[in-house]
């Protein structure tokens, strides 16, 4: 067994574990904390599996701000939960029925790490890892450069150009990280308008909390 | 929480690091992981754990309502106006090629960066909303006037 995998069964046995300790335990404080936890370890897999964006998200979103902003909830609530233990035979059934299907829809993946997944082996991959994208109509893609290149070795070596150092118009521009430049430049729409449901939900909240704590006929708009 | 020196102790060693990594998350959103969403959420989280250890009403006296309400806007606006200047220069709405029309694949960056602060200063914004609003009146110390004195900051 690969070290890597080693650390993926132990990193996903302490997230089963953390999980399950955090519906059991009766201390809403140490379930928040739990959750928190829980968080982390799946930012620490996340990070295994080189995603390491979605690990910087899942830790500062999931194991920093909800965990704030759950421990200012507790104020409005008690200290512990109230413990009703009869199980629910349909809540149950139903959670059941939908991990067996997650399950069974995992089945037909490539497995992890495999070079032969269709992510690789589609032609348009070819494309996109060479960055030969022409956004830009008028500029130079990666491959020009590179042709440039190539074109200069076999001529004098003064004829540099520019554009043959990677000053060109290849699709990521000079960005390093792909995530974020598919997030902001290839998907630039779906990312602004992702900031406006984020703004949206802060209007909402101001809208139908602000000043109406205690008093439901004062302040808002409504 | 604000009479035990651990907490007060901890948190306050713990801010100045928080801003610094969310800054440094910020400006290099296209260099590395993270960028201006993680960025906001973290300046949001460094001024909430303050206002958890020293009460909401410290918290809003340093970072004001107005201002996070502001802020959820100004971020908004900045991202789409982006957009539109790509679109006042001749260009297509949101390409970043707009800002340094000699060198397109140059100008992506430039562009990229912009975007990221108009996301993480939204992001801030909203976090803090939630935060205010969530424990709005829980602690009977920071009972400050909210109910007519929000009105009255927005009706100047």
């Amino acid at each position: 067994m690969s070290p890597t995998i080693m650390l993926d069964v132990v990193l996903l046995a302490l997230v089963i574990i953390a999980g399950i300790a955090a519906i059991e335990v009766r201390s809403l404080f140490a379930a928040v904390m739990l959750a928190s936890i829980y968080s982390l370890l799946m930012a620490c897999f996340w990070t295994t599996m080189d995603a390491v964006d979605v690990a910087y998200t899942e830790a500062a979103v999931g194991a920093g701000i909800s965990t704030i902003l759950l421990m200012g909830a507790l104020v409005l609530t008690g200290e512990t939960e109230i413990v009703r233990r009869a199980v629910h035979w349909p809540a149950l059934g139903a959670c059941m029925l939908v991990g067996a299907l997650l399950v069974y829809g995992t089945l037909d993946m490539p497995k992890f790490g495999d070079e032969n997944a269709p992510a690789h082996v589609h032609p348009i991959y070819a494309g996109y890892t060479q960055q030969d994208v022409r956004k830009h109509p008028g500029g130079k893609s990666h491959g020009d450069n590179v042709r440039a290149e190539q074109a200069a070795e076999h001529s004098e070596p003064e004829a540099h150009d520019e554009t043959a150092h990677g000053h060109g118009d290849y699709f990521h521009g000079h960005v390093p990280n792909q995530v974020t430049s598919i997030i902001v430049s290839y998907r630039a729409f779906d990312t602004l308008f992702e900031t406006a449901v984020i703004f949206t939900a802060g209007m909402g909240l101001i809208v139908l909390l602000r000043g109406r704590r205690g008093n439901p006929l004062k302040g808002g708009l409504l | 929480m604000k009479d035990n020196p651990i907490m007060r102790l901890a948190v306050r060693w713990n801010i100045p690091f928080m801003l610094i990594f969310a800054l440094y998350t910020q400006t290099h959103g296209e260099l590395g992981p993270g960028g201006g969403f993680q960025s906001g959420v973290i300046v949001a989280a460094a001024f909430v754990l303050y206002g958890l250890v020293f009460g909401g009403a410290e918290m809003r006296r340093v970072v004001p309502r107005w201002f996070t309400d502001l802020l959820g806007a100004v971020g908004v606006l900045i991202y789409a106006g982006a957009g539109v200047y790509a679109m006042a220069m001749g260009y297509e709405f949101l390409d970043h090629a707009a800002l340094m029309p000699s060198n397109p694949g140059g100008a992506e960056p430039w562009g990229m960066t912009v975007v990221e602060y108009g996301v993480g200063i939204t992001v801030f914004g909203v976090m803090m909303t939630i935060f205010n609003e969530i424990t709005e009146g829980t602690n009977p110390e920071d009972n400050e006037p909210t109910d007519d004195s929000a009105d009255t900051e927005y009706g100047s």
